[in-house]
């Protein structure tokens, strides 16, 4: 489903990404682990296009089309989503707005109907209570104000409401709670587990992986992937620390 | 009077940001109008304005009451709406401001507000977005007399240019001749937030949208204590509708 080989990338002059190769299939939930600086988050925006992240060879495909080739609406418009590790604060642009610009849009790029302000509320209410968000809080302006765990729970809610094929997220577990830990992981389940989708999980921590099983855990280190396992890796790097393991 | 009407120029610190040969161009006689209003004690008038050409408001508020000036300069031509208020004993003074558009025009406002008594408040706030080689322009000044104290004044502008070559000027005055004030005033000039951008293009959105979104909200400040939200709305309405047609 998605397919990354030999991925090279710079940001700002700086090799980041070097020679980086996976292939996540669909129904597949796969954990990408790493020390800091190994370049997670740098895959994460490579794949999502962010400008400045600059590739200097290999290739991605999403479902068959070029990725890279995509402007960044488009591969989300594609049916890419991109969870942020750090959500955006965006003052004066109300969640719902935000959320049925963006679902619209999508939409009219598949050559979908626009769904109606009474469809899209059905449907945003149906995600916030599904990850136990108050629906005043779609109401306030994206992400403003929002502690960090709210941020991440507005996260899962707008992937929730934009049904994505396949989601990138990246360290979506940091400043989570517990209680909150188990909602988000019940939440990327209930969304993302499905025979037609896929998922890769950029993560620190192996407890995320106690609610969203993976069916493999990949090493990222030095910009490429170094190792590979099923859920048994990320509880060995846990006991024994990334120096042990890489 | 008319025969003594001289043109302003560039060197007059009110109009060192106009456009001087649009200045050259103009007759003199319209820059030296003034639109005259009269507040009555414990009355509330509000303006607004489609900003086109040169207009000067000069406004008294009476005592208690309140003035509310709205204004849209998005005009194809120089274009400036320069406003006097003078504000008696706990008289109030809102104004909402958003000059946007591109080409090389110069759009502007002027604003000279004098809290001549005491407990009077004033609330300016002034967004400019900018692109081409376009110019915004906000100069405001606050007098304070001596013996009104307990004023509350507060001015506000802040500026988007969109693309290099746009510029904003902005100069606030403030002269306080009473010990017993607050004046706030604040201005910044910058860019969209690429962060932001990227975030909703991230969740779909195209550039133009997310853009259109960011300017909205950016220029909303502006018409936020707009008494008429109806009018709010129109106003914001109509900024937009030149960034719709804009080549950015």
């Amino acid at each position: 489903m998605l397919k990354i080989e030999n991925l090279h990338a710079e940001v700002d002059g700086k090799k980041i990404l070097n020679g980086l190769t996976l292939e996540v299939g669909a129904g597949e939930v796969h954990a990408i682990m790493g020390p800091n600086g190994a370049g997670k988050s740098t895959l994460a925006y490579t794949l999502g296009g962010r400008p400045g992240y600059e590739i200097t060879e290999g290739s991605v495909t999403f479902d068959g089309q070029d990725l890279l080739d995509m402007e960044p609406h488009e591969r989300a418009a594609a049916g890419l989503f991109l969870g942020f590790q750090y959500p955006v604060e965006i003052p004066g642009v109300s969640n719902v707005q935000f959320l049925r610009e963006a679902a619209n849009a999508q939409r009219k790029a598949r050559g979908e109907e626009a769904l109606t302000g009474g469809e899209f509320l059905k449907l945003a209410k149906e995600k916030a209570a599904l990850l136990r968000m108050d629906m005043d809080m779609l109401k306030r302006p994206v992400n403003v104000g929002f502690s960090g765990g709210e941020k991440k729970r507005n996260e899962m809610v707008q992937m929730g409401i934009l049904d994505p094929k396949f989601a990138i997220l990246d360290e979506t577990d940091s400043g989570l709670d517990i209680d909150a830990l188990r909602t988000v992981g019940d939440g990327i389940n209930s969304i993302m587990r499905d025979a037609g989708k896929g998922v890769l999980l950029i993560t620190h921590y192996q407890r995320l992986l106690d609610y969203v099983k993976p069916d493999k855990v990949h090493i990222l280190a030095k910009g490429r992937i170094v190792k590979t396992g099923g859920p048994e890796l990320a509880l060995e790097l846990e006991r024994e620390g990334y120096e042990e393991v890489v | 009077m008319t025969d003594l009407a001289t043109l302003p120029t560039t060197r007059d610190e009110d109009w060192r940001y106009a456009d001087a040969a649009a200045l050259e161009a103009s007759d003199a006689n319209t820059l030296t109008d003034w639109t005259e209003i009269a507040v009555p004690a414990g009355e509330s008038r509000a303006e607004s304005r489609d900003v086109t050409g040169i207009e000067r408001i000069r406004v008294r508020i009476g005592k208690g009451g309140r003035f509310e000036l709205s204004a849209v300069n998005a005009a194809p031509d120089y274009a400036r709406l320069e406003c006097e208020v003078t504000l008696e004993d706990g008289a109030h003074f809102e104004f909402g401001g958003v000059t946007i558009g591109g080409g090389s025009e110069t759009r502007e406002f002027v604003t000279r507000c004098i809290h001549g008594e005491p407990n009077a408040t004033s609330n300016q706030v002034v967004r400019a977005v900018h692109w081409g080689k376009a110019v915004g322009n906000f100069l405001g000044r606050i007098e304070v007399v001596r013996d009104a104290q307990k004023t509350d004044a507060a001015q506000n502008f802040r500026a988007i240019l969109l693309e290099k070559g746009a510029s904003a000027n902005t100069k606030p005055e403030l002269e306080i001749f009473a010990d017993d004030v607050k004046c706030a005033h604040g201005a910044a000039i910058g860019a969209l937030d690429q962060s932001a951008g990227f975030y909703m293009a991230a969740r779909g959105i195209p550039l133009e949208i997310a853009r259109k979104l960011q300017v909205q909200a950016f220029i909303a400040d502006a018409f936020e204590n707009i008494e008429d939200g109806e009018l709010g709305e129109k106003l914001l309405e109509r900024a937009l509708s030149v960034l719709e047609g804009a080549q950015l």
